[in-house]
């Protein structure tokens, strides 16, 4: 594995080795000392071209972790504002030596662009890219999934035969495009729940079924409800009209008290985050026993630690101490 | 005025004749002339393709304003090498060609250039604003003598100045050529509306923003009587919609580039922005309908919507870069390897889709798309199909880079071009010969 740009481009064996390596790189971080020697000397530039201080300081805990130094460019002027372009930022950062570049950008294909365009020599880890692709949001909800629901000796297991809903704003989400994508190749059945007006034309092609009714699929008993977090500004004129206004879409698709209770008690809540409460997700469900939002960070920092050491250590297993 | 004696040349891919050009006509066309020529520059023709000049009815030549991309120069330097003896120059430069003086320059920027006979477009409406029609009737009587209209990059959507214009055009014996897409459902889009733009999270343009447009223009052309001609058609549902049209009898005519005959949105996958354009790269069903649109008619013409752009506005993110193509020095291999090698078309085809067609609807063909026949101008081209290249932008006259066929293996190779009897091209060099 060269550069992580997109959950698609995982197998099965790729992704299982991540969630196995995040599980061992987990259980060194209940130490007193959680810093690892592992990445010493090597330099990780985390290239945010949107704002993003979660998923930032995610990245740059995992690498700290990890003992990476960490320089953190925040370019707000992309070539799309007509600043300096992606390409003078990328020359830029290969003149400074960076091993890797985890990059968040507007426009989807921009981590594409910067690996295969010989700019840059670094790994490239896609940290989100327009509507595109999130990797290591999939690969942590993945490691999430398999914590709670897959036996009690997950190492080395797939996620075969559990069944998620993921239920909001498909459309503009690299977060269900990457899931669907990832869990599928796990083996789960991955259901999409939105209004049509927020399904992408093209969905039929994925490899997962699609519904636009939240209460059938949450009768059929998934073991996971992933919620997306759903724009205000989608609702207005200007902002595309998807749908008629935040009472109907929380009526139609929120998960509240109503809909949690008919979850089975071992289905667990996920979300993304940040949660709009009231919006697609009351403050009942949010803060629900089963509801797993906050680990889901936590473990977002385990992922992201096991894709940094298996892109610059390749993979020597014998360094996870 | 050097004579030319084209020694053995298939014209329209017919029978072979030795065809000479002397004092800018073509003199002679005879089965087997023996008779040796020592005046003559002779060209040994033997299997190549005589076809009338080609005529480009959509070109983007960027002067005024974006001489960065492409001048007058370079862009009908380009025309020559791809076989063009005569090129209509799109309306959208900075300024914008709305009034008699800019179209009128870029009328002498081409004579005094001297490649390629250059006829400006001129904008629909006070720049492609779309709220006021320009002077079209000033552009009409210039000396630049417009009859075709376009503010292509824009489609003219207010159908009630669609309407106007259609009308207005009647006593110019002029066209509208409308850039078909409707520009609510289009917003922010970067290609095709589909199975590949859902995964790859790039915003859809979708078919049915052309198509509408189609059926609404086809609809007021036969309201007001008028003449319509379609820009860069490029899915199945606008060929079915102006093959319904002119079966009603409605004076419509279409074009399609050479790249929504080869290419598909599936190479939108890399994101390599040289395959963004305006419209976007289709489906392979949308290929396959334009293909048999063009075989059987229903689609008049091949124009290339020839768009250079420079090295910046092309290598970045997708979304950041411009769309267009270029595609005067590859349009006659694509349509060779796209209808003639697939048996869609013969060489006589060629010769109406790439010249004799666009003429009448650009209204020059009193000059281009002739017949080849003793006394006709001597506007021609000589093509080697058998001839195989790869394309390397770095070896084309064109001023930009964006080719989407960069390393592609392509057929055919214009040998040479005359324009009233001077070689603009000999042996696939551009000259400007005697």
């Amino acid at each position: 594995m060269k550069h992580l740009l997109s959950a698609a481009d995982l197998d099965r064996d790729a992704a299982v080795r991540i969630l196995d390596t995040a599980a061992e790189l987990a259980a060194t971080q209940g130490r007193e000392i959680k810093k690892l020697p592992t990445l010493r000397g090597r330099t990780v530039v985390n290239l945010f071209f949107e704002d993003s201080t979660r998923t930032r300081i995610s990245f740059e805990t995992a690498a700290k972790r990890l003992s990476a130094d960490v320089i953190n460019f925040a370019a707000k002027g992309s070539s799309v504002s007509k600043g300096e372009s992606l390409k003078d930022t990328a020359l830029t950062l290969q003149a400074m030596g960076a091993d890797a570049v985890v990059i968040r950008h507007q426009a989807s294909g921009a981590p594409h662009l910067l690996a295969n365009s010989g700019w840059v020599q670094a790994a490239v880890v896609n940290a989100g890219d327009g509507t595109h692709q999130h990797p290591t949001q999939a690969l942590l909800d993945a490691y999430t999934l398999r914590r709670h629901l897959v036996g009690p000796q997950p190492a080395g297991q797939d996620l075969a035969g559990l069944r998620v809903a993921v239920v909001g704003d498909v459309l503009h989400s690299r977060v269900a495009r990457s899931n669907v994508d990832l869990l599928h190749t796990l083996g789960a059945r991955v259901t999409l729940v939105a209004p049509p007006t927020l399904l992408p034309v093209g969905v039929e092609a994925w490899p997962c079924d699609v519904s636009y009714h939240l209460d059938e699929v949450l009768e059929q008993g998934p073991d996971a409800v992933m919620m997306l977090r759903v724009q205000r500004e989608r609702m207005s004129s200007a902002g595309g009209g998807f749908f008629p206004g935040p009472l109907e879409y929380s009526r139609r698709y929120g998960l509240d008290a109503r809909r949690l209770a008919v979850l089975p008690s071992h289905a667990i809540v996920m979300h993304p985050g940040p949660m709009n409460r009231g919006l697609e997700i009351s403050a009942e469900a949010a803060d629900s026993p089963q509801a797993v939002i906050v680990e889901q960070v936590a473990n977002g920092v385990a992922v992201r630690m096991a894709v940094l050491y298996l892109l610059l250590a390749g993979g020597r297993r014998e360094d996870v101490a | 005025m050097t004579d030319y004696l084209l020694r053995g040349a298939r014209p329209l891919g017919g029978e072979p004749a030795d065809v000479l050009i002397s004092g800018g006509v073509i003199a002679a066309v005879r089965a087997d002339d023996d008779a040796p020529r020592a005046d003559a520059h002779v060209i040994d023709a033997a299997g190549l393709v005589l076809l009338p000049g080609l005529v480009d009815l959509h070109t983007h030549l960027r002067e005024p304003g974006r001489e960065d991309a492409e001048t007058v120069e370079s862009g009908t330097r380009a025309a020559a090498l791809g076989g063009f003896t005569a090129v209509h120059a799109m309306a959208n430069t900075n300024p914008v060609a709305d009034t008699a003086g800019v179209v009128e320059q870029v009328y002498h920027l081409g004579r005094r250039a001297g490649w390629v006979d250059v006829f400006p477009v001129g904008a629909v409406s006070i720049g492609l604003e779309g709220e006021r029609l320009a002077e079209l009737g000033a552009m009409a009587d210039s000396e630049a003598r417009v009859r075709v209209f376009s503010d292509d990059g824009k489609c003219v959507s207010d159908p009630v100045l669609m309407r106007r214009a259609l009308e207005y055009v009647k006593a110019l014996d002029g066209v509208i050529a409308q850039h078909a897409q409707e520009p609510r459902l289009t917003e922010h889009a970067q290609m095709h509306e589909g199975v590949v733009s859902a995964q790859i999270g790039l915003a859809g343009w979708p078919a049915v923003a052309e198509e509408a447009i189609i059926a609404r223009d086809v609809l007021l052309a036969e309201h007001v009587g008028s003449r319509l001609h379609v820009c860069h058609l490029s899915t199945a549902g606008s060929v079915e919609i102006v093959r319904w049209a002119k079966g009603r009898g409605i004076d419509v005519t279409a074009e399609v580039t050479p790249h929504h005959l080869v290419l598909t949105d599936e190479l939108a996958r890399g994101y390599d922005a040289r395959f963004k354009v305006n419209p976007p790269l289709r489906t392979q069903a949308d290929v396959d309908a334009v293909r048999a649109g063009l075989a059987d008619g229903t689609i008049d013409i091949v124009a290339t919507d020839h768009a250079p752009h420079t090295v910046e506005d092309k290598d970045c993110e997708w979304a950041a870069a411009a769309f267009g193509m270029t595609g005067l020095e590859t349009a006659l291999s694509v349509v060779q390897e796209a209808m003639v090698d697939t048996g869609l078309l013969d060489w006589a085809d060629v010769a109406r889709v790439l010249s004799s067609a666009p003429a009448r609807i650009g209204r020059v063909e009193d000059r281009h798309g002739r017949p080849i026949a003793v006394g006709e101008p001597a506007n021609l081209t000589l093509v080697d199909p058998a001839a195989r290249r790869t394309v390397d932008p770095r070896t084309q006259a064109t001023a930009s880079p964006n080719t989407p066929y960069r390393g592609r293996e392509l057929p055919g190779r214009v040998a040479a071009t005359f324009l009233r009897g001077r070689a603009t091209v000999l042996d696939g060099k551009a000259v400007l010969g005697a």
